[in-house]
Order: C-alpha cells, then structure tokens, then sequence
C-alpha cells in the first residue's frame, strides 16, 4: 500500500485492501451510470417540456352544410371551444385568429382571395399557456374532442406529451436505481468493514493495554478505510466517466434537433463527484462506529 | 573489581538512555507514591463460575521487586490482567499509584496504563509491522514525535542486542528474540510498574538470567517488578520475595534468608552483551 499516504501506524493487510476499493469502484461506477441517466433524462424533459409549454393551436374543422348553415354552426362551435379554454387555469389566454388573416395565411398555397372566398375554412385557435402550471394534453384533446365536434389540437405536441410522461418514468426509475446502488454500497461497505476488522482484534487489544486513546485507535484504522473507499471510488468514477462522455457524444449526433443533447450541468458533475466521498465516508464512519464498539467492550 | 566497575557502567549507561533524560512523559515524583499497587478484599470470578479470588490483600511497595508464584490455573494471568487493567475486580478495591481504579472512569485509564510495562506470556506483538515499530509502539501512542523515536528505539534494540533484526517482522524472529521485543516494548517508556507474565518461559536458562538481570537493573532505577513465573530455579537463584497464589488467596513470602543472594554471576555488562549476539540457541 506504498501509494496510500503515511498513517501514523500502519494497519495490517486483511484482505479488505483489495476487496473494499474494488466493491466500492464497482457499486460508484453503477451509481454514477445511473445517476448520469437520471439527470440527463431530467435535461431532456426539461427541453421537451419546453416546446410542450409555452403555445398550441386548436383547429376546428368547418361543419357540414350550406355555406351560412356551416358558417353559423363553425362559429357556434369557436365560441363554445373559446369559453372552454378559456375556463382552463393552465390557459393564459386564447384568441380565435380571424378570418380574413386565415384567407391571408392561405394565400400563398391556394391562390387569390377571391377563389377561396367560398371554401369552408377550418378555424384556428392560437392558445398561450400559463408557465406555471402544468397541463395535461391528452385529457384536454379529450375534453375538448367531447364537448366541441371537429376541434382537435396539434398532435405533434400531444405526442410530445406522452413521450415527457414516459421519460419522466423512466427518469424516476434511475433514481430508484441511484437509491438501491448507494444502500447497496453502504451496506456491503459495513459488513466488509466489519468482517475486515475481526482480523484486527488483537492489534486493537494490544493498543488498548499499551494506553492509547479510544479515538487513537479508531483513527488509525478509519484513515485506512476512507483512502481505501475513496481509491476505490474515485476508480469508479474514472471508468464511468468515458460512459458518460460517450453517451453525450452519440446523443448529440444525432441530427434534427429531435433528441435535445445529452448534457450535465455543472451541479450535475459535482453531484457525481460526490458519490466517491459519500462511498469513503461511509467506510470511514463503520470502522470507526465498530472499533469503538470493540473498544467499550473492553475495560 | 572489574566487575564492579562494569557494573556501574552499564546502570551509568541505562540511567543516561532510560532514566536520566525521561524524555518520554513528565517526571513524577516517585516519593508521592510510596505504594505502587494495594489490593485490598479483592474477588474475581468470571460470569457465575466459582471465585478465583476470595479476599486478596496485598501490597507492592513503589520500587520492589517480587515473583508471582503458583501452581498453573491458580491464577497468576488473571492476578496480572487486575494489575494492567484488563479487566475489574468483581469486588473489593485496586489502587494503583495511590489511585483507586477499580472506580476510575474508563477515560482516564490509557494514562494509567501508560505507566505500566507489560510483558505478555505471548508476547502479542503486532506481526506486520517490524521489530522497530513494534517496540515504537507505546511512544507512538503517548504522541511522541517521530525524531525521539528514531533516536531512542534503536539503541534500546541494540542494548537488548536486536541490532540486527531492528527491521524484521515478528513471524521470522526466534521464540527468544521476540520475547526480547517484548521485553524491549514494555521498557522502553521506563514503566513505573513492570508486569511480567512467564518472561523467562522460551529461553533457556543462561538467557533468563540475563533477561533478569535486566528487570533487576530497572528495579534498580526505581521501576517496581512483579514477574509471574514457575522457574523454581529462577526463584532459587534470585531471592526475591514472592507473592504466592494458592487456593484463590495470597501470600506473601520474604525472601529467604539463607543461602544469601548470590552475586551476579558474571558482569551484567557482558550479560547483557550476550544477549546481543544474534541466532544465540536461545530459541
């Protein structure tokens, strides 16, 4: 152990010196993956959440008959569509785009006004949302759908919609898995940390009844445990990092902007960065917790 | 004559590297302490087993030197163990340096403990690290610095004549070199109480002597001794009082008178120089 810095006492070989950075370098590599995961899912639905938020257009198809017939129901029917949106509380506001600026809007695909004078012109709703607040999509298509015959609202964000809801699943998921991973760690750091300090019972004994402190005692052995746990961390940490930077690398490939790149914010990194100090702490506190245990058991 | 001369010579030499400079704790004054350990109506028993003390009474004057002596089971670890603070006495009271420890908080105990040398019937000393560190050990934990270490801890092994093995580990030491560690460790922060459990159990006789007459040299600078063994030929040729354990309770013996205690044999000079030559058939 020449590349662990000088401890006051050197402490025996147990087997855990191996053992402990190795389990840790394994469990922070798994964390950190996921962890990296959650977080760059979190950025995706943020920017997806962006395009969701912010406005959409609700389009109500022209109804059948005459022209005045058709005329008069659309109209009805961009009331009814009006008041509804605007009795959402996630709606800003909701403003019917009126017709002559349709025809205009038209022009360049259908030609001269006066052509399209008497075509029935489907009707457009330019909604502005509330920043803050959420909106369900799916369920007010759905509302919406019921209560006003031939409206519909932009599909593309609808679906946009479910795809936040299905990241955000799967964002939760790699936090459940960051949680399990550190637990995972935490215990398996106890019980090595433990079963490696059996070996030391006579070296703890023989210190004991030369008159070192309690704290001496469990200083030594805890500065061994948090370099070791911290060498081991710090591995993980380095092997996950080209995952990481591999990962961002693909996903910023791809092209038209469909996938909004993979990317860490600097709180990100240090929140990875702590994973092999939390690991380190972790030994460092069980070694000292059940040396000073052994210790009260002893006059 | 010569023998004289070379006696004061080594006492001048070990009063200058162990006594005179005291460089490892404040000095005490001894004087205060008169009694260096009192037991008085002591009992031990272990869980709800029988008692393997019943009523112990006994004194060990600051400065004296005495054998533990008895039959094997009859208790002399246990005795010990009381002694260097182990364990507590079911009942009755220790006092230690005038001291009452068997009511002591367990905080103050390290600095108790640090006053007394241990020389343990298995030795205990520490297989990784090497023969240096081991005896370094009580200073390291008293916070001595790492210079005074260096110099004192290698002149302690070479007068114990370790010289050579100052950077080998225990498990490659004979039986009678690491009891020189051990000896080595439990001196080397001139203890005012020295406990010594069988010391003289690996070697063979010449070297026991030897070893003795180092315990008796500390004695002479005023550390007080009890050394347990059952060597009825150590007991014979050095009269020293005994504490005797028999049937759960001690006695105290004087020395006999007659013979007179002989003198030592050879110059403990040239014992303890002995002891120095290494692979010695004393393993």
């Amino acid at each position: 152990m020449s590349w662990l810095p000088h401890v006051d006492l050197p402490v025996a070989e147990d087997g855990n010196g191996r053992f402990l950075p190795m389990m840790i370098g394994i469990m922070v590599f798994l964390a950190t993956l996921a962890m990296a995961g959650a977080l760059a899912v979190e950025n995706v639905v943020d920017s997806w959440n962006r395009d969701v938020t912010g406005t959409l257009t609700i389009q109500i198809m022209p109804a059948e008959g005459t022209p005045e017939e058709s005329e008069r129901v659309t109209s009805a029917r961009l009331e009814q569509a009006l008041g509804l949106l605007r009795a959402e509380s996630s709606v800003a506001d909701a403003q019917a785009i009126p017709v002559p600026r349709l025809r205009a809007l038209m022009e360049p695909w259908l030609g001269s006004a006066e052509l399209v004078a008497d075509l029935p012109m489907p009707r457009l709703i330019d909604v502005t949302l509330r920043e803050d607040k959420p909106i369900d999509l799916g369920d007010l298509a759905k509302r919406l759908a019921d209560a006003v015959p031939g409206a519909t609202l932009d599909d593309h964000r609808l679906w946009l919609s479910k795809l936040v809801g299905l990241a955000e699943g799967l964002g939760t998921l790699a936090r459940v898995v960051v949680l399990l991973v550190t637990l995972a760690t935490a215990v398996a750091v106890v019980q090595a940390t433990r079963s490696g300090l059996a070996t030391h019972r006579p070296a703890i004994e023989v210190l004991h009844l030369i008159g070192a402190q309690d704290d001496y005692i469990a200083r030594q052995f805890a500065t061994r445990a948090m370099l070791l746990g911290l060498a081991g961390g710090l591995l993980g940490l380095l092997l996950a990092l080209p995952a990481i930077l591999l990962v961002g690398w693909l996903s910023s490939d791809i092209e038209g902007g469909f996938v909004p790149k993979v990317t860490l914010t600097l709180a990100h990194w240090m929140l990875l960065l702590c994973l092999p100090l939390a690991a380190s702490a972790v030994a460092m506190i069980t070694t000292r917790v059940t040396v000073l245990r052994t210790l009260a058991r002893m006059l | 004559m010569g023998q004289n001369r070379d006696h004061r010579s080594v006492r001048a030499r070990f009063w200058d590297r162990w006594g005179g400079q005291i460089i490892f704790r404040k000095q005490r004054d001894r004087r205060d302490d008169a009694v260096a350990a009192r037991f008085d109506a002591v009992g031990l028993r272990y869980g709800t087993g029988p008692e393997i003390f019943t009523d112990i009474h006994f004194e060990l004057a600051a400065g004296s030197f005495h054998f533990l002596t008895g039959a094997s089971g009859a208790g002399k670890s246990s005795l010990l163990s009381l002694l260097y603070l182990a364990q507590r006495p079911t009942r009755g009271s220790i006092t230690l340096f005038g001291k009452e420890v068997t009511t002591i908080h367990r905080r103050q105990l390290p600095a108790m403990r640090r006053r007394i040398g241990v020389v343990f019937q298995d030795f205990r000393l520490l297989d990784h690290l090497s023969t240096l560190d081991n005896v370094a050990l009580p200073l390291r934990v008293a916070g001595v610095t790492e210079e005074e270490i260096r110099r004192h801890v290698p002149e302690l092994l070479s007068w114990v004549g370790l010289k050579e093995q100052m950077l080998a580990k225990p498990p490659t030491l004979s039986g009678g070199q690491k009891q020189r560690v051990a000896i080595a460790r439990a001196v080397i922060s001139r203890p005012d109480l020295l406990l010594a459990d069988e010391p003289t159990g690996n070697v063979d006789d010449r070297i026991a002597t030897r070893l003795l007459h180092l315990f008796i040299e500390l004695n002479k600078l005023g550390t007080t001794i009890l050394i347990a063994t059952h060597s009825e030929s150590l007991i014979q040729r050095f009269r020293m009082p005994r504490l005797h354990l028999e049937d759960g309770n001690i006695q105290v013996l004087d020395a006999p008178r007659t013979p007179a205690r002989p003198p030592l044999p050879g110059s403990a000079l040239n014992a303890l120089g002995a002891l120095g030559n290494p692979g010695e058939g004393d393993g």
